[in-house]
């Protein structure tokens, strides 16, 4: 289970609407309880940097990959995992996203029409390297 | 011994431990040498054949090892290693 705090929230949301009808993609942060819920907190922005066509795929420079992991620690926060837009698709994994995927991080898909509306989801790898969904939280249940 | 450091998915395979001290001579010997002692951590290395993964990049210090000697560049006693996957994907295969 994963909860997202409403800056974060809004920052990723803008993200996604912003770099229509390129995919968004970037860093989120936070902490996780010993049963494994996770709660985010902050998130960083990352430039797309593939090259060809960024309205269906999307890359993250080692360097930026680097920046991410040296902000956690700075800020004593875990590197959660990884957002991306699916501009005018559902919040789905795609084959790519799974075989590109890391265990441990949370990927956190965001579903962005023409008009703007967006649906958040959030999958993670099991231990036989497929996305299962991870269910995004109301604060309450948290 | 050469320091290096984990990436937060990898860590679950370390005890969670984001440092490592390893004694190796090359970058392919520090892979295998962390594979070795966590076995774990070994799929998400080596492919099959023994080699690094595609999919994972290794800078000794600032410098990607592609832009070096690959996984025959030479580490030093004070090298920091870090190990960095690729982040990618997108709405189509």
């Amino acid at each position: 289970m994963i909860w997202i705090e409403s800056n974060p929230q809004k920052g990723m949301n803008e993200d996604a609407i912003n770099r229509f009808p390129d995919e968004c993609c970037g860093f989120f942060f936070g902490q996780e309880a010993p049963d494994g819920r996770r709660i985010i907190t902050d998130w960083l922005s990352a430039k797309n940097a593939k090259t060809g066509d960024k309205t269906r795929r999307f890359e993250i420079a080692a360097q930026d990959y680097m920046r991410a992991e040296e902000y956690a620690m700075q800020n004593e926060l875990l590197l959660l995992g990884i957002y991306h837009s699916h501009p005018k698709h559902p919040a789905v994994p795609s084959e790519h996203d799974r075989l590109a995927a890391q265990p441990y991080f949370s990927y956190v898909i965001i579903s962005v029409t023409q008009e703007g509306k967006t649906t958040f989801r959030s999958w993670r790898l099991n231990d036989e390297s497929q996305f299962e969904e991870e269910k995004i939280s109301e604060p309450q249940n948290v | 011994m050469a320091t290096v450091i984990v990436p937060t998915p990898l860590r679950k395979f370390t005890n969670n431990t984001a440092r490592l001290e390893v004694k190796a001579n090359t970058v392919l010997e520090t892979v295998q040498e962390l594979a070795f002692h966590f076995p774990d951590l070994q799929k998400h290395l080596l492919d099959e054949k023994g080699q690094i993964r595609s999919y994972l990049n290794i800078f000794v210090g600032s410098e990607d090892i592609r832009d070096l000697q690959q996984e025959h560049t030479i580490i030093k006693p004070d090298s920091l290693v870090s190990i960095v996957p690729a982040i990618a994907g997108g709405s189509h295969f």
